[in-house]
């Protein structure tokens, strides 16, 4: 056993290096899926019925196609168009609007969840609409979400490693690679992975544990959530 | 003098309900107008019709020369020179009593950070709670939020402010330093306009008493007409009900 790691120890750099991929896959596609999902939970909650209805259908397909099957779409459609796009980006797409359906739900679920007489007194000070959400519903919804947000962080922080299937220099095809090169090391080059996500999700949680704190209000949780005082 | 408020043959239904049968009434500037009636007569309603938080459907509004429900007048402006005063205080839950106060003169006027704290530590203070500033909503008794959200309107030099039923979500012991504050803003000369069932509220500063009934004003006048000779038999009934009710508290 201690051969082996004696073994792994020149690979170390490649898996560190190769999670870095994964760490920035992971910044692009959830900044992808904050973005739309904010986008696609307002249009579920203040738009009309039709750009309501489109939303619904967005969520629905995103959230029901396997994420594999999403990224060999996103990956091996565009050409087929003559459109080139790189693995990286296949990803962040697939990943990040699947991410999205998810994330929109989370924010919708907390704009109902703030009384609609915000809305109102935001309306009944001369705030526009837009005003009214920019200014007093999203800073309430997205300090709501956190909790929500922190589940679906560590579980597309998971997701990084599906695209390896797509041919992407991530970790868990670099320790595939370490395996090829010399099998009796394939054991440990997981497990390797698998600390590597350990790190990231817990590094995750606690940075999401003090983001809460830090925007936390007194008054201003999700029903049923402890409060900490 | 034309009035500050023209409010004129206002219709409002809900599904096949009618809350508001064609109600019509002016204010003059610094006048304090009382609504009273049954819960169900269409009270709160009308105060969303008039600054169009409710859309009617029929009738027009004029705040001075401004008709509010021409479908082509800045509704966003008009509101900005109407406060609203919410039964359930509505505070924004995010911010303290300081950043409630002062959000609207910056979102909606434009108005510097260091203007709009200025401005709102004075209306802070001018409710007596100078000290809360710093205090966000959850940490403050219902007395002290329905408070902090007049000082929001007052921010915002309303030239008149709509209450609606601004005590009835609170504490009996808590009524008292809210309906100070009002009595205090009617005799500085703001024009209010104000659903409730405190008589003695009435008694003290109303010019004038609207009693409503199932959609329409069953009888308007001053407070000392309608308590001694209403002319209307459900007007004495109503009042002499929630005089039983609410007592008289001045």
């Amino acid at each position: 056993m201690i051969e082996s790691l004696k073994e792994l120890g020149p690979f170390i750099p490649g898996l560190l290096r190769a999670s870095l991929i994964n760490i920035g896959l992971f910044f692009s596609l959830i900044t992808v899926g904050f973005a739309v999902g904010t986008l696609v939970a307002l249009l579920q909650v203040y738009g009309g019925r039709t750009s309501g209805t489109l939303a619904r259908i967005y969520e629905w397909i995103f959230r029901s196609i396997p994420a594999l099957v999403l990224l060999f779409l996103f990956y091996y459609g565009p050409p087929r168009f003559g459109v080139d796009i790189s693995g990286f980006m296949a990803a962040t797409l697939a990943l990040g609007f699947r991410s999205s359906a998810y994330q929109s739900q989370i924010f919708r679920g907390a704009i109902q969840c703030l009384a609609s007489g915000q809305m109102m007194a935001a309306r009944s000070v001369g705030m526009s609409r837009v005003r009214s959400i920019v200014s007093i519903i999203l800073p309430q919804a997205f300090r709501l979400s956190i909790p929500g947000w922190t589940n679906e962080f560590s579980s597309v922080i998971k997701d990084t490693t599906l695209a390896y299937a797509v041919g992407f220099n991530e970790v868990l095809r670099t320790a595939r690679i370490i395996m090829d090169s010399a099998y009796e090391l394939a054991m440990l080059a997981f497990i390797a992975v698998a600390v590597v996500f350990l790190v990231l999700t817990s590094a995750g949680n606690m940075a999401m544990g003090g983001l809460e704190r830090r925007f936390r209000i007194p008054g201003l949780q999700m029903p049923g959530s402890r409060s900490e005082d | 003098m034309s009035p500050l408020l023209r409010v004129e043959d206002i219709h409002k239904r809900y599904g096949r309900e009618e809350v508001l049968k064609g109600v019509s009434f002016e204010m003059m500037k610094g006048e304090t107008k009382v609504v009273i009636g049954p819960s169900g007569t269409g009270k709160s309603t009308l105060l969303r019709c008039i600054n169009r938080l409710t859309p009617a459907d029929k009738g027009r509004v004029w705040l001075e020369d401004e008709e509010i429900t021409h479908t082509r007048t800045n509704i966003n402006k008009i509101r900005s020179q109407i406060g609203f005063v919410f039964q359930s205080f509505n505070l924004f839950s995010h911010l303290t009593a300081l950043g409630n106060v002062r959000i609207a003169p910056m979102k909606v006027k434009g108005m510097k950070k260091a203007e709009a704290n200025r401005l709102a530590m004075e209306e802070l203070e001018r409710v007596g709670l100078g000290d809360k500033a710093g205090a966000y909503p959850a940490e403050l008794s219902g007395g002290q939020q329905q408070r902090v959200s007049i000082a929001r309107a007052l921010a915002m030099f309303p030239k008149l402010i709509l209450f609606d039923e601004p005590t009835s979500a609170l504490d009996p012991e808590l009524i008292g330093e809210v309906l100070e504050v009002m009595i205090s803003l009617a005799k500085e000369g703001m024009t209010m306009l104000v659903v409730t069932h405190e008589m003695g509220f009435a008694r003290a500063v109303a010019d004038e008493i609207i009693f409503m009934e199932k959609g329409v004003v069953v009888e308007y006048g001053p407070p000392a007409q309608l308590f001694t000779r209403p002319q209307h038999r459900r007007t004495g009934e109503f009042l002499n009900k929630i005089t039983e009710l609410y007592g008289e508290t001045d």
